[in-house]
């Protein structure tokens, strides 16, 4: 009785959460399919037959613009991703497996970059594009998505890679591997779900970010899909159809990722903590 | 095949000496088992004879090659590690082949390489699984083929047996003895179980506090400890120690007398009046005989049966324990007195410094 009272109680409080988090998001793709008069009239209620419209979207996908703005969000996405995958599964191979010179004050050098947010050096890397010629690229976002997600991923990889049994190293030492085919053909294999791990917590902060693409890029042909969104909000009107049609698309990949990754994700958040 | 000579090898972690200048002389095809205490550092010696640890000090030869500045894999070895560290994510066949690329072994050799191993070690049927679901036995039997199909010149086994139930480690044990038996190469064996040391070893090296306290053939190392660590270290339950002094030299021979025992009689030697000496009797020769040399008197306060035999822990009137095997049905009752008697040639005999006194069966 008590138990179930217990377990009743913990779900409440999960409920509560879940509503929350979801709630808000639910709200976004429910308006995004109403009229406007409706979005204002009775912003809870789900469309029904009077007030279902799909003039949002129609706007969004007939503004030119669009599927560059995606396009522009998957490529930084992704190869921010890959790019902050295999640097930081390089990197925390290389810290936790090698005594070097400098190697703890590398570490502690980069776990400083988790502690401090890279905002704070945007006047900086603003300046730093600039001069480098890159300003208004793509390849501007890359680079700074990349110094933000490494620090955390080269730490999360750090703890994985110490609970890989070293004697599978050493076997590998004694069986002629070379070091690199170490790293990518043994090591690298049994981090799938940490690495899955540190994909999604890559992924959703470059996907939604507004401030790097606001402060970096100036064309369309360059702005990401948060970036593109804002478009569509005026100083005096807000399309708020094509808005949350455009915010409601721009949640399917993030949703589509963890999908795919979830498998392994929910075994890299729960390993360590059983055995 | 191989020989593999160490000379004056240390290691030392800051100012802690793991190794003390390690002399040792492995022959062609030999059997050595490193047995000792855990921290006596024989795990070391092998992880540095393996090329995985650095020396501090002094030189490895193998095959009258000197190997100290050569990675693991030039050094001609193969080991095979307590936790087998099969590659999770390949299968058997992966698992034994995927050295071989890196070694320049074309695919035709590594195929028929794999087969003979697996014929060996009875591994046709798995070689297709994965590591998890193999049972401990099976992944022990790959992680020593992965070992075969590089056909080192010295094998390094490291407490192979010990993550093993107990029945299972008598049938590994024997099959490594038949493969030494096949492959006739040169063996290097860690373990901290005496009775795998005494089975499977041509000579066992004893290794206690980082450095060799005696290296023997098994049955030497049993019957003629070089020194009281050795003759604590091997046999099962461990020897018996009495503490005693010499009473006096009378033409050429020194009488020996102590607490709880009769006074007998060795060869002098180098002993002279008054030495301290520790006596040693281990507990399956003590009995009861016509010509004993030793007598030993204690109260039975502890009988453990085990079946063939039992052991008497029996309470001397100094109040120091000590121990009796007791061969065939009739045990003895708890609180009985008895005297128990052991031949010459079965007592030990060490200095203050712990060192072994010749005796006459030392001969």
């Amino acid at each position: 009785m008590e138990q179930r009272a217990r377990s009743l109680s913990v779900h409440l409080v999960l409920f509560a959460y879940s509503v929350l988090a979801v709630g808000p998001i639910l709200l976004v793709v429910m308006n995004s399919f109403k009229t406007r008069s409706a979005i204002f009239g009775a912003p809870l209620a789900p469309p029904d037959a009077a007030t279902f419209t799909l003039v949002g979207y129609e706007k969004v996908f007939r503004s030119a613009h669009i599927l560059t703005y995606y396009a522009n969000s998957l490529i930084v996405t992704l190869v921010s991703m890959a790019l902050v995958l295999l640097f930081g599964a390089m990197a925390a191979w290389a810290l936790t497996e090698y005594r070097f010179r400098g190697s703890t004050a590398l570490a502690l050098f980069l776990s400083i970059g988790i502690m401090v947010p890279i905002r704070l050096g945007s006047v900086a890397i603003l300046n730093m594009m600039r001069s480098l010629g890159l300003n208004d690229t793509l390849t501007a976002l890359i680079l700074v998505y990349v110094a933000q997600g490494l620090p955390m991923s080269i730490f999360i990889l750090s703890e994985f890679i110490q609970q890989i049994p070293k004697d599978l190293r050493d076997a590998a030492r004694c069986d002629g591997v070379p070091e690199t085919r170490i790293f990518f053909e043994v090591i690298a294999p049994l981090l799938r779900p940490a690495i899955a791990t540190v994909a999604v917590f890559t992924i959703v902060p470059i996907w939604n970010d507004l401030w790097f693409p606001l402060i970096l890029t100036s064309s369309d042909s360059t702005h990401t899909v948060t970036l593109g969104v804002q478009q569509f909000l005026g100083q005096y009107i807000t399309d708020w159809n094509s808005v949350l049609a455009a915010l409601s698309m721009a949640i399917l990949p993030v949703v589509a990722i963890y999908v795919i990754l979830s498998r392994q994700l929910i075994a890299g958040l729960t390993s360590g903590a059983v055995k | 095949m191989a020989n593999l000579r160490i000379e004056n090898l240390s290691k030392r972690y800051g100012s802690t000496a793991v190794l003390n200048d390690i002399n040792l002389h492995i022959e062609d095809g030999e059997f050595v088992v490193l047995v000792g205490p855990s921290g006596c550092g024989k795990s070391t010696l092998l992880r540095m004879i393996a090329g995985l640890d650095g020396a501090s000090g002094g030189d490895i030869h193998i095959a009258g090659k000197l190997v100290n500045a050569l990675a693991p894999a030039e050094r001609g070895i193969a080991m095979v590690f307590q936790s087998y560290a099969l590659y999770p994510h390949m299968n058997v066949r992966k698992n034994m082949t995927f050295g071989l690329k890196f070694t320049g072994v074309p695919p035709k050799e590594r195929e028929r390489r794999v087969a003979e191993a697996a014929r060996m070690l009875r591994l046709e049927e798995l070689l297709e699984r994965y590591p998890r679901d193999l049972s401990g036995g099976q992944r022990q039997r790959v992680a020593i083929g992965r070992a075969i199909v590089r056909e080192p010149a010295v094998f390094l086994f490291d407490e192979p047996l010990s993550n093993l139930d107990a029945a299972l480690r008598v049938s590994t044990r024997v099959e490594i003895a038949n493969l030494h038996r096949m492959l006739k190469s040169t063996i290097v064996y860690v373990t901290h179980d005496q009775v795998e040391a005494m089975t499977l070893a041509d000579r066992i090296v004893v290794m206690n506090r980082g450095h060799i306290e005696q290296v023997g053939r098994p049955l030497d190392l049993y019957y003629a400890p070089a020194n009281l660590f050795v003759a604590g270290f091997i046999g099962s339950p461990a020897m018996n120690f009495f503490e005693a002094r010499v009473e006096r030299l009378d033409a050429g021979r020194a009488c020996v007398a102590g607490h709880g025992f009769l006074a007998f009689e060795v060869p002098a030697g180098s002993l002279k009046p008054g030495d301290m000496l520790t006596i040693g009797v281990r507990p399956e020769h003590l009995g009861c005989h016509e010509h004993s040399a030793l007598a030993v008197e204690g109260v039975v306060e502890l009988v453990e049966r085990l079946g063939e035999s039992s052991f008497a822990y029996l309470r001397r009137a100094d109040d120091k324990l000590f121990v009796a095997e007791v061969r065939g049905r009739e045990t003895p009752t708890p609180g009985e007195r008895a005297k128990l008697t052991a031949a010459a040639r079965d007592v030990h005999i060490f200095d203050a410094s712990g060192l072994r006194v010749p005796t006459q069966n030392d001969a």
